[in-house]
């Protein structure tokens, strides 16, 4: 199977007004149909790097941007480039689950909704998130019950299928996990495994071990830096970089 | 003096303080309610004032109250909510929101009887509406406004920065994600505002003295360019101005003013727990 | 597409200008006050304005007498506002329990809320009567009793805010006095006031602003005789304060003429006084707040 590029990171470079987490010159492909997972200890700039391929960052003052972002072969910073549609195709999961204070049936229709999805379609969007997240079942019968009423695990869950509803290309999930049981992981896994049939996964996991899990593709971010990235296979079996080799054995982070 | 001594003494002053502070609000309100409640009457609160105020009922007044406590809120709600949703939600700490952070400092501080001047300058010479309805409407929202801005502006920053950032990476824009998420959520902090300002400003009387209040007008204003009497007013006319007035209806006037204000205050505090209490963050 | 964004961007003009209405309204208020006082600064001298005697109808225009009446009448407030309401802050925030908290809060919330023309009334009907028994003064329209109840006036706003400075000092100050053996009170008196002190002097200041400001109490509680206080003693007979006289006065005056242009005189050095003393307590709470974004990053 060949890789296809779906999002490409040009000699990308970020800093905050405030002068916290940054990138520097960070260059990369993120493949399509891949679970690429970007990793390595906090404030190393994996989130910040997330945050850059949907836009989220304008919500933050970024002092300073160089390089460039492509989806698709297309610049997502070109000025004529429409920010709620890119939202649109890349759709992102956070670490602490956030269900909109509305039903769960409001969170399922929320994005759609803004889109101009009318009528029966909503549900129809809202129920096939709900599967692709594995919690169908669990919420079938209570659709209409306030949102915050979920358990931890399935709120997640509940935010990855409004992800979905957006009928995203690229999904973005930043520490999707790290408040999350063993039990909950492991559903917000093996959806993640099945999703990448169809969609460009992005992930932030919330350790080395899930890092190794998950990986198909594999970038290791130090301080900002990008120090390797390849097949998940390779990387954490033979990294060609001592820093990564020192990260992944446990010897810092 | 043993250290356990002195903690005692000085717990003890400061409950004392604080209970003279009970007692003083207490004795207040009872007595207004004891001796305001005799002159209670249907007739005394639908009435027109006659035999020089001495007699009948004061419904001008009440009715004046409320007309201006709706051309306060209709001045003052839009734009200190919206004010409020600009500094909050659009604007980015600069020398610009600095300077609107003054100004709002600067208004909230500004004696009332001031903008009593403010308001026969501006709007009852200079743009003529006369002593009218209109004029003292614009004057108490002004005076209004700082109360609403910054209840309203709390309220919105109140609200979890992560629902902002959700919305927006489901293709909302900013302000489909204020009037869908933020303000719902912000309501009933800004409602709470925004009748505390209103409580503040229907019992104004410098403000409204040379704006609006009229001495004695027994029938009810007919457009927004006429005077009104007013409660606060009215119960100043009478308390001062004229001679052999009536103590019953003195204190009853002091009743009913109190009870339309502290019900306001009786109302923001009900749905700041009514909120409380269904809040999902 | 197109037409959503021109609605997002006629939106955010739309707030942004109700933002801006704020400094407007500033400006106009400044620009009125100065427009109708300046032929006041013409018709009358500095000199004049600054003399001893207010008689406007024999066209004596000394504000002296009201500066000082409105100075008698705060510091007569504040001396008694500032440690009731500081040490009713303390009682809320430190020592009272839950109950009381629950009774008393409330409470305050309802002084905060009586009309100024009910708190005068009361006062004339109930406060002076009994000052005037207890001091043996002839009348009981007196300084003394405008201080009680501008006193009272300014407590709903010491309280609230001394006490959100008395909350805010982070819970390890105290854990941390405790544990070194100090009782409840020295912690109090010790640690948390000291961490608090900023807040509560914007307190002081925010509280002695409203002092200033207030009209209609005063106005109906001080007798309105233009003299200058000058012992101590005078605190028992009657003042005139600046507030009191442009409201008792402007509803008489002919419209442009000296008499009217000098209470708006008076009115612009209100401004400017509540202005400054606004600035000032602004200042304390950006500066307190500089610091513990300091501290806490």
């Amino acid at each position: 199977m060949s890789l296809e590029a779906k999002v490409q990171i040009k000699s990308l470079s970020i800093r905050y007004s405030d002068g916290t987490e940054s990138l520097r010159d960070v260059s990369l492909d993120l493949y399509a149909r891949q679970i690429n997972v970007l990793f390595g200890p906090a404030g190393g700039g994996k989130s910040t790097l997330l945050r850059a391929i949907n836009r989220l960052n304008d919500l933050v003052e970024v002092a300073e941007r160089r390089g460039e972002i492509l989806l698709d072969g297309k610049d997502i910073y070109a000025p004529d480039l429409d920010v709620v549609a890119l939202r649109r195709r890349v759709g992102m999961v956070f670490a602490r689950p956030v269900p909109l204070p509305m039903t769960i049936r409001q969170n399922l229709h929320y994005g759609p909704q803004l889109a101009g999805v009318r009528g029966t379609r909503l549900d129809e969007l809202a129920e096939k998130g709900l599967r692709q997240a594995a919690i169908w079942d669990e919420v079938k019968d209570r659709l209409d019950e306030p949102a915050s009423s979920l358990s931890g695990g399935q709120q997640q869950r509940l935010c990855l299928a409004r992800t979905l509803t957006l009928e995203p290309e690229v999904i973005l999930l930043d520490e999707p996990t790290s408040g999350l049981d063993p039990i909950s992981t492991a559903k917000v896994e093996s959806s993640l495994q099945q999703l990448k049939e169809a969609y460009t996964i992005v992930i932030v996991p919330h350790s080395v071990q899930q890092a190794a899990r998950v990986a198909d593709q594999a970038a290791f971010f130090l301080q900002g830096e990008l120090i390797e990235y390849g097949p998940g296979a390779k990387l954490f079996t033979r990294p060609s970089d001592q820093r990564t080799e020192d990260y992944i054995t446990g010897r810092f982070g | 003096m043993s250290r356990q001594a002195s903690q005692r003494v000085a717990f003890a002053l400061i409950s004392l303080a604080a209970a003279l502070v009970i007692v003083a609000i207490l004795f207040i309100a009872g007595t207004i309610a004891v001796q305001g409640m005799g002159a209670l009457s249907w007739e005394f609160l639908t009435g027109v004032p006659g035999d020089g105020m001495k007699a009948g009922g004061i419904m001008p007044a009440i009715i004046g109250t409320l007309l201006l406590t709706l051309g306060t809120a209709v001045t003052a709600v839009p734009l200190g909510v919206g004010a409020a949703i600009y500094l909050s939600e659009y604007s980015q700490d600069s020398g610009f929101t600095r300077a609107i952070r003054i100004a709002i400092i600067n208004l909230a501080g500004i004696p009332s009887v001031v903008y009593g001047l403010f308001g026969l300058g501006l709007f009852v010479l200079f743009m003529r509406f006369g002593t009218s309805i209109l004029a003292g409407s614009l004057t108490l929202g002004i005076m209004t406004l700082p109360v609403i801005i910054s209840t309203a502006e709390e309220a919105l920053r109140a609200v979890p920065q992560s629902f902002r950032v959700v919305s927006t990476s489901l293709g909302a824009t900013r302000w489909q994600t204020i009037r869908q998420v933020v303000l719902p959520q912000a309501l009933p902090g800004i409602l709470t505002g925004v009748i505390l300002g209103l409580e503040r400003a229907a019992g104004e009387t410098a403000p409204i003295l040379f704006t609006v209040a009229a001495f004695f007008l027994p029938r009810l204003p007919s457009s927004i360019f006429d005077q009104t009497m007013a409660l606060p007013y009215h119960l100043f006319v009478i308390s001062t101005q004229v001679p052999g007035m009536p103590i019953r209806i003195q204190y009853g006037t002091a009743l009913v003013l109190l009870c339309f204000v502290l019900s306001m205050n009786v109302a923001a505090t009900l749905v700041r727990s009514r909120f409380r209490r269904r809040r999902q963050w | 597409m197109k037409k959503s964004s021109w609605w997002e961007f006629g939106i955010e003009r739309a707030v942004q200008l109700a933002g801006v209405s704020a400094i407007v309204f500033v400006i106009l208020i400044l620009l009125f006050l100065i427009r109708e006082s300046v032929p006041g600064f013409a018709d009358v001298s500095p000199g004049e304005l600054l003399g001893e005697r207010w008689y406007p109808t024999e066209g004596r225009y000394g504000l002296l007498p009201l500066i000082a009446g409105s100075l008698l009448v705060v510091l007569g407030a504040a001396v008694m506002a500032l440690p009731l309401g500081l040490a009713t802050a303390i009682f809320v925030a430190e020592v009272s329990p839950r109950w009381a908290r629950e009774v008393l809060k409330p409470l305050i919330e309802v002084l905060a809320g009586i009309p100024s023309v009910v708190l005068g009334f009361i006062g004339m009907l109930v406060l002076a009567p009994s000052v005037r028994i207890l001091t043996g003064a002839p009348t009981g329209l007196t300084a003394f009793t405008g201080s009680l109840l501008l006193a009272l006036m300014a407590l709903p706003t010491i309280v609230s805010v001394a006490e959100d400075a008395i909350d805010a000092v982070p819970k390890s100050y105290r854990d941390g006095a405790l544990a070194l053996g100090a009782t409840r009170w020295q912690t109090t008196w010790r640690v948390v006031l000291p961490a608090a002190r900023s807040g509560i002097l914007t307190a002081m200041m925010l509280g002695i602003g409203r002092a200033i400001g207030e009209t209609m109490t005063v106005m109906m509680v001080t007798g309105n005789a233009a003299r200058i206080p000058k012992r101590i003693g005078d605190l028992f007979y009657p003042v005139r304060t600046m507030t009191a006289t442009i409201a008792a006065e402007m509803g008489e005056v002919a419209q442009a003429s000296t008499h009217y242009h000098v209470l708006f005189v008076i009115g612009i050095s209100l401004f400017l006084i509540s202005f400054l003393i606004n600035l000032a307590a602004a200042i304390v709470v950006f500066r307190q707040a500089r610091r513990s974004e300091r501290v806490l990053s």
